[in-house]
């Protein structure tokens, strides 16, 4: 345990050309109980795409928040053309030449697009006021280098997603960027959305930035990067050239064990639980109609915005429907709120569990029983050794990786958050189970162990319907799969004849022309 | 390429450098599971309430002999007992992350409807039974603006404190009522028998046990908590929450225009500006006693820490002959205080937390540049 600190870092450096413009020597994190970083050392090289993957809790968003200067290392370094730095803050990091693209647009939303873009170093006029035109011109310049559109004058707020994330970018690079670090970048953008991005990130790179890009997506990964670096539970498990990877290769290091996706069980498939015929909600969906049988798994899939979650949120109760009739086991109903839908046996986990999902600063086992307190407690008073007894064995079925029932839920990774969310439903015994984005923002591991969830309770004979943007996992689980397409449903296409092409091409309203063409 | 060895072996150092860091290494205070290890003990707010208390205390017997006396605490816990009552009742909605300010107003209508009455001739036993009824209501009527209408807390009670205070007036005009029978400003002004305690002491005890067991023992306090930290979650999990906000904002309304009777009973007298300025108090007491004003958090012994904290601290100041304008000036201080001092605490915590699972911190010479903390 010496005190020589990583400014020898250049010294030990064995080659003599010039050090990398960034990387992290040795560094370690700790968060409480939980090691976030252990002893990671990367480096990243002007004009190359580094892919950063793992699962999640594997320590890459800390990576990020450390070469933002958001967290300072317990120990090694951010080390800058061969120096040790301490970055003070977001600020620091950003004059040092170190851009930070985080995975949730953060810009003001009632500012113009050039604000954003300069925000905390807007173009100074005359006696320090701000040089708007001069700003307008510099914002028009970025994005034109960029060759996208966006008019710098507009407001944000009502700009897509899409366009947030380049302004997020062109503000990156609107301070002469060594390093790109961009979060996840893709995960709420469109196909074509995406390509646009790659070309402007290969772009940065050719100008010989040197870009950290972390992702979920394997593909991605294949695609635009040059080298990767894999992480696990805080460790760095392997760098290489992505021309020496394959995809099965990066998901065992990921996970440490070689995974089957979807093991997808058969069940036993018997009667009609829930049937919705004609259910309008106007505004959101019109004329819906499907039924879904015990034991069964109904896919819903669909684009982003063709009413998936407005269908689910009408059958759990929080919204109204205009009109249309739902039958849950034989007997019509017609839900005001989410407690009368609990009553009848409907559970629905929310597609954002930090939001509607999970009761933050609240333990475990007080999540688990937060829907079943009444019925629990029939005298009022809780008595904290059932409800611990009851949240454990969800703990054990589920196998959520925790410390205890008692630990704060806000403590555990994004997989076992949702399998907590998972278990305060099933608590309340449904029998049917609403499933709206299960896996979004979940590792591959605790992917899989969701699945298998899901296919043991349609085992156990509930009635699953399941929400997801993920098409191969929508094809994987489902024993048929209803299309929306703008309120509408556009095809409903059993297990057997589904495909990607077939559900993409309803998701996207072509299956019209494509059946009558076909048949 | 570029890793050193030698920065390699450096012991993790667990100083939490980040609010990120802190709450997850923090226990937040969790008052549905008082207590969490010996270090989080020392580490409560209602811990630094008892020792303020006693200093306070401390502090007032060398002022006069006569503070440490159960004459004087009859005296001096008597007068802050409608103000501790409703304090009560402004727990749970605070925890829910509402607020009542309309209550010193109903305190004012109450004892107004109860004069009245009185006059009219009506006797006492069904005035005020007929006055808590009136508080029920204006307080399902702020309830109802409030989640019905989906209107702010803060602006209802807001309106709803001019338009009380206004009824009261119409009521009562610029007369005023006096001469309630013994029998019962003996309860306003009395003590139990043989004791000093007084009744409305004895009053507010029984409804600090009855809050206490429902807020913190029961399925109905973990709902109120479960609003308070995150509202859209306790919807989705089929807890009532429009209903259980108005229902507390009813019983809020319910217990001002019992605290409005007991007021009246004291002073033996009802005006129509009876009350003004209590909210204030209401307020400061549950601020004071550690209730998080922005909801999620809070606890019941902590607010009845903080009425014998203020009661003992007024006394204190009386006894040493403190104008009454230098008292507000101290009770404006006691405010910002408990609001400046959960944000130590939280610090604290950390600290706390630091000892007990730092055990070998490591001692490292700081990176250049760094902000030694």
């Amino acid at each position: 345990m010496t005190e020589s600190g990583p400014i020898d870092v250049i010294k030990s450096a064995d080659e003599p050309s010039a050090p990398p413009p960034v990387a992290l020597a040795g560094v370690s994190k700790r968060f409480g109980a939980t090691q976030a970083l252990a002893d990671v050392s990367l480096d990243l090289l002007p004009g190359e795409i580094h892919a950063l993957v793992g699962e999640n809790g594997a320590g890459k968003s800390t990576i990020v928040k450390v070469l933002a200067g958001i967290h300072q290392p317990d120990s090694g370094a951010v080390v800058l053309d061969g120096k040790a730095v301490l970055l003070h803050g977001p600020a620091h990091a950003r004059s040092l030449g170190i851009a930070v693209v985080h995975q949730e647009p953060r810009l003001f939303p009632d500012l113009t697009v050039a604000e954003n873009v300069f925000t905390g170093h807007a173009p100074k006029g005359r006696a320090g006021s701000i040089n708007w035109r001069e700003m307008r011109r510099a914002a028009d310049e970025i994005f034109d280098s960029l060759s996208v559109r966006i008019d710098s004058g507009a407001i944000v707020r009502g700009l897509s997603m899409a366009d947030q994330q380049l302004i997020e970018i062109a503000k990156a690079l609107s301070v002469e960027a060594r390093v790109l670090v961009l979060d996840e970048p893709t995960a709420s953008l469109s196909a074509h959305e995406v390509e646009r991005l790659f070309a402007i990130v290969r772009q940065t790179r050719d100008r010989g930035v040197a870009v950290l890009f972390v992702s979920h997506r394997l593909e991605e990964v294949f695609e635009l990067c040059d080298r990767a670096t894999v992480l696990r539970d805080g460790r760095h498990i392997v760098t290489a050239p992505t021309s020496q990877l394959t995809a099965p290769d990066l998901v065992r290091y990921m996970v440490g064990r070689s995974v089957s996706l979807f093991p997808r069980s058969a069940a036993k498939i018997g009667d009609v639980l829930l049937d919705v015929h004609g259910l309008t909600r106007v505004g959101a969906f019109r004329d819906i109609s499907f039924s879904v049988r015990s034991g069964e798994i109904v896919g819903l899939a669909g684009l982003v915005g063709a009413g998936r979650t407005e269908v689910a949120r009408v059958l759990f109760g929080l919204d109204r429907a205009d009109a249309g009739e739902v039958t849950l086991h034989g007997r019509r109903v017609r839900f005001r709120s989410p407690s009368a839908a609990l009553r009848a046996g409907i559970a629905y986990v929310p597609e954002d569990r930090h939001l509607d999902g999970l009761v933050a600063g609240f333990s475990i086992a007080e999540n688990v029983t937060l829907p079943i307190l009444p019925r629990l407690f029939p005298r009022l008073f809780t008595r904290s050794s059932r409800e611990h007894s009851l949240a454990a064995g969800y703990v054990d079925r589920l196998r959520i990786r925790s410390t205890g029932t008692n630990e704060l839920v806000d403590a555990l990774s994004g997989g076992n958050q949702q399998k907590v969310v998972i278990a305060k439903w099933l608590a309340t015994n449904p029998r049917v189970l609403i499933l709206d984005e299960p896996t979004r923002g979940v590792d591959i591991g605790a992917k899989v162990e969701v699945h298998r969830i899901i296919s043991e309770l349609a085992a156990s004979g509930l009635a699953i319907v399941l929400i997801s943007s993920d098409l191969p996992e929508v094809l994987a689980m489902s024993d048929r799969i209803i299309v929306l397409h703008e309120g509408r449903v556009s095809a409903e296409i059993p297990r057997v004849e589904a495909s990607e092409e077939r559900v993409m091409f309803a998701a996207t309203g072509q299956i019209a022309e494509d059946a009558s063409s076909g048949e | 390429m570029t890793q050193d060895p030698q920065t390699v072996n450096r012991p993790p150092d667990s100083s939490p450098t980040s609010t990120e860091a802190s709450i997850a290494v923090g226990h937040p205070r969790n008052a549905t599971n008082l207590g969490r290890g010996l270090v989080s003990v020392v580490a409560r707010w209602e811990v630094l309430l008892i020792v303020i208390l006693a200093v306070v205390i401390w502090e007032g017997n060398q002022i006069s002999p006569f503070y440490i006396d159960w004459t004087n605490f009859g005296f001096s816990t008597g007068g802050t007992m409608e103000v501790a009552i409703m304090a009560l009742a402004m727990t749970p909605i605070i925890i829910t992350g509402d607020i009542d300010l309309s209550v010193e107003s109903m305190v004012g209508l109450s004892g107004a409807v109860l004069g009245v009455l009185w006059a009219g001739g009506l006797p006492l036993q069904f005035g005020i039974p007929i006055v808590l009824c009136v508080g029920l209501v204006g307080g399902l009527f702020n309830g109802m603006l409030v989640t019905r209408w989906g209107l702010p807390a803060l602006v209802v009670t807001l309106g709803t404190l001019a338009l009380y205070r206004g009824l009261a007036q119409v009521v009562l005009g610029t007369s005023y009522v006096s001469n309630f029978p013994k029998a019962f400003t003996d309860f306003g002004q009395g003590y139990v028998p043989g004791t000093s305690v007084p009744w409305t002491l004895l009053a507010f005890l029984t409804a600090a046990a009855i809050f206490c067991v429902v807020i913190h023992m029961t399925w109905i306090g973990r709902q109120v908590f479960a609003i308070g930290k995150n509202k859209e979650a306790a919807r989705y999990s089929g807890v009532r929450v429009a209903t259980l906000r108005t229902a507390l904002f009813a019983v809020s309304g319910m217990v001002a225009a019992f605290a409005g009777v007991m007021l009246a009973l004291r002073t033996n007298s009802v005006r129509s500006d009876n009350g003004s300025g209590l909210t204030l108090i209401v307020v400061m007491i549950a601020v004071l006693g550690g209730v998080d004003i922005n909801g999620g958090k809070g606890t019941i012994p902590g607010v009845i820490l903080a009425v014998f904290t203020l009661a003992a601290l007024q006394s204190a100041l009386r006894l040493a002959g403190v104008s009454s304008e230098y008292q507000n000036v101290t009770i404006g201080l006691l405010l910002i205080f408990s609001v400046i001092t959960p944000q130590l605490a939280r610090q604290f915590r950390v600290l706390a937390d630091r000892v007990r699972q730092g055990r070998h911190r490591p001692v490292r010479d700081p990176i250049p540049g760094e902000v030694v903390r």
